[in-house]
């Protein structure tokens, strides 16, 4: 519409060979924003709040480049340049540690968690008995919709050496008891499965409604041709859904720096620091616990700006592949 | 087609892999229900506890007399209900002018809110404004922060840029304005999507406790997530383990699973009821918008 606008005003222009008949811009777009004045009275309150808490945190992002002092306040503080971060790469003893077990742990639950949703989904789409399935995801939902307090709570029952049915079992086998939260070997392998325990069933909604979406003149045509089950899969299953697992495998790629903080901090203890500590429990306890503030927002931009980066990345490849990207 | 023996077989081993999947997903919310039913003996039992053997109401008793559950059993309904309403209201109202294509400088305002899901202060510089802000200790440090999920709002604006526009225009030919024809027109046409809304703001509220524990001190303001972190996850909490030392320790299994089994209760309940709102939810925010 004012495309059209600008372009009868342009031809007025070149008729009249002068540029003062054409209204200034200013007065076309204040005469729009009058007239949907109504859907700035709504927009303009939730903008504010915008401001307030989502940029009001950008501006205390300036920490992570001074030497916090309360007194003086963010804006007041000394300037120190890159010193927090010249701390953090050379001298911290944490950072190195924080960082490592925050890409192997993602790592971990990418290579195992990411692939267990979608062998549920076509263990699930294999089964004949449609009521069975229904009640299977239907159980397999509910964890996922518990805090990882509550969850926590009864993951350490079932883990615990001296009552926990988990140590039960493996004493029945003749095992001795695995202190599964305590023991450094042990952590992050109860990470990982205990997050595929939560997700697995919420996971494979996605992957089912692509499966569901398959025509199934195909399978019968395959099937005719003499194609057994495991060729039907190979050819026809998996190629439908591959569109989907590649969204979702490039959008976890973009978490990575997300090891998962909400898990983390309710099952680890000092015991396993050495190989729970993440970036998040890490700003956590030196930042509010510690009041290292400088220091802890420095962290926090470094994990900010390599997130940033791995969401244009994937979103890049993600156009590369002929996907519709995020952004 | 008759199927052949080998499909039997087959489906045979997915109905049982299945079903143990099943077993162990549900299998520990069964058990910490019996063992918060047993008697101290039985509670410490090594081994699997499917249903309570000496049933011992003990554990429930302590949990539900404790003044400090009950507060925040209210903190938490009033985070879950006055936040679940004033986020749909911010939403909408944010929403609403963004799916409007005539909407001046629209996809100027829909950048500045599609970074702040890409880039953030962090929860330092956050904390520090909440400082700033007064909010510390305050129960609308619960609400007011997280008024406005992004991601949500964005599906409700997909939403609403899908409804047809003859209706509004004849609304506005009549003399309505746009602040009219949301509440009158596209939120009566949106209740479904509200629906899912409100559930996955209601579940996460309930859910909440990382909140609490950064900014609230005051126990008469803490909500129940974070009392039952303290209970069964700190082991901080000296109301229920100091009070009668002898008493009380025995009894501390089935007293953390009690808890577990209150904050978890409201959502075992609703979740068999709503259970399909959730998952139609996931597949409205699936679509690209």
């Amino acid at each position: 519409m004012s495309q059209t606008n600008s372009g009868i005003a342009n031809i007025a222009q070149i008729e009249n060979g002068s540029v003062a008949k054409k209204p200034p811009k200013w007065k076309h777009t204040w005469k729009e924003y009058k007239k949907n004045k109504y859907l700035f009275f709504m927009l303009i309150p939730v903008l504010v709040w915008y401001g307030i808490f989502h940029y009001g945190p950008m501006y205390g992002v300036q920490l992570a480049f001074k030497d916090f002092s309360p007194i003086k306040g963010i804006w007041g503080s000394d300037w120190i340049g890159m010193e927090h971060f010249k701390f953090l790469f050379y001298q911290s003893p944490d950072f190195a540690r924080i960082f490592r077990n925050t890409i192997l742990i993602s790592l971990y639950n990418i290579i195992f968690g990411f692939p267990a949703p979608i062998i549920l989904a076509l263990m699930l789409n294999e089964l004949r008995y449609k009521l069975f399935k229904r009640f299977a995801q239907s159980i397999s939902y509910i964890p996922h919709f518990f805090s990882w307090v509550i969850l926590s709570g009864i993951i350490v029952v079932m883990l615990s050496p001296s009552e926990g049915p988990v140590n039960y079992i493996i004493k029945l086998f003749g095992g001795e008891p695995i202190y599964f939260l305590a023991d450094t070997d042990y952590f992050r392998p109860t990470l990982v499965v205990t997050s595929i325990w939560k997700e697995i069933g919420w996971g494979t909604i996605i992957y089912l409604a692509a499966l569901s979406g398959i025509d199934p003149t195909l399978y019968e045509a395959a099937t005719i041709d003499g194609a057994n089950r495991w060729k039907r899969i190979r050819h026809i299953t998996i190629p439908s859904i591959l569109p989907v697992v590649s969204i979702m495998f490039i959008l976890s790629l973009g978490g990575i720096l997300n090891a998962g903080f909400d898990q983390i901090f309710n099952l680890y203890s000092p015991a396993v620091y050495e190989v729970a500590d993440v970036i998040d429990t890490y700003v956590y306890r030196a930042g509010i616990q510690q009041s290292q503030f400088g220091l802890t927002t420095a962290v926090g931009l470094f994990k900010n700006v390599i997130g940033i980066m791995l969401v244009l990345g994937t979103n890049y490849v993600m156009k590369k592949m002929g996907q519709e990207g995020v952004l | 087609m008759k199927p052949t023996i080998g499909e039997h077989v087959f489906q045979a081993i997915l109905v049982l892999s299945i079903s143990l999947l099943c077993i162990a997903t549900i299998y520990p919310f069964l058990h910490i229900a019996s063992v918060s039913l047993s008697s101290p003996s039985e509670a410490s039992r090594f081994g699997f506890h499917l249903y309570p053997r000496e049933i011992d109401f003990f554990a429930w008793n302590q949990v539900l007399s404790q003044t400090k559950i009950w507060t925040g059993f209210g903190n938490s309904v009033f985070r879950t209900v006055v936040g679940t309403l004033l986020t749909l209201v911010a939403m909408s109202l944010c929403a609403y002018p963004l799916s409007r294509k005539y909407l001046p400088h629209r996809s100027f305002y829909t950048m500045i809110i599609l970074f702040t899901m890409f880039f953030g202060g962090g929860i330092i510089p956050t904390y520090l404004l909440m400082k700033w802000l007064h909010l510390m200790n305050s129960v609308w440090v619960y609400v007011v922060p997280g008024l406005v999920p992004t991601f949500s709002m964005l599906v409700l604006r997909n939403f609403f840029m899908g409804i047809p526009t003859e209706l509004e225009e004849s609304a506005k030919i009549d003399g309505a304005n746009d602040i009219r024809i949301l509440f009158s027109i596209i939120l009566p046409l949106s209740k479904p999507v509200l629906a899912t809304l409100a559930l996955w703001t209601a579940v996460g509220h309930w859910n909440s406790w990382f909140d609490a524990v950064l900014y609230i001190t005051d126990q008469n303001k803490q909500v129940l997530q974070f009392f039952l972190r303290e209970i069964v996850i700190t082991n901080t909490d000296a109301e229920t383990f100091g009070r009668t030392v002898v008493g009380n320790l025995k009894y501390a299994p089935a007293i953390k699973a009690a808890t577990i089994m209150f904050a978890a209760l409201p959502i075992l309940i609703i979740y068999p009821f709503l259970q399909k709102y959730f998952v139609k939810g996931t597949m409205i925010g699936s679509l690209k918008g």
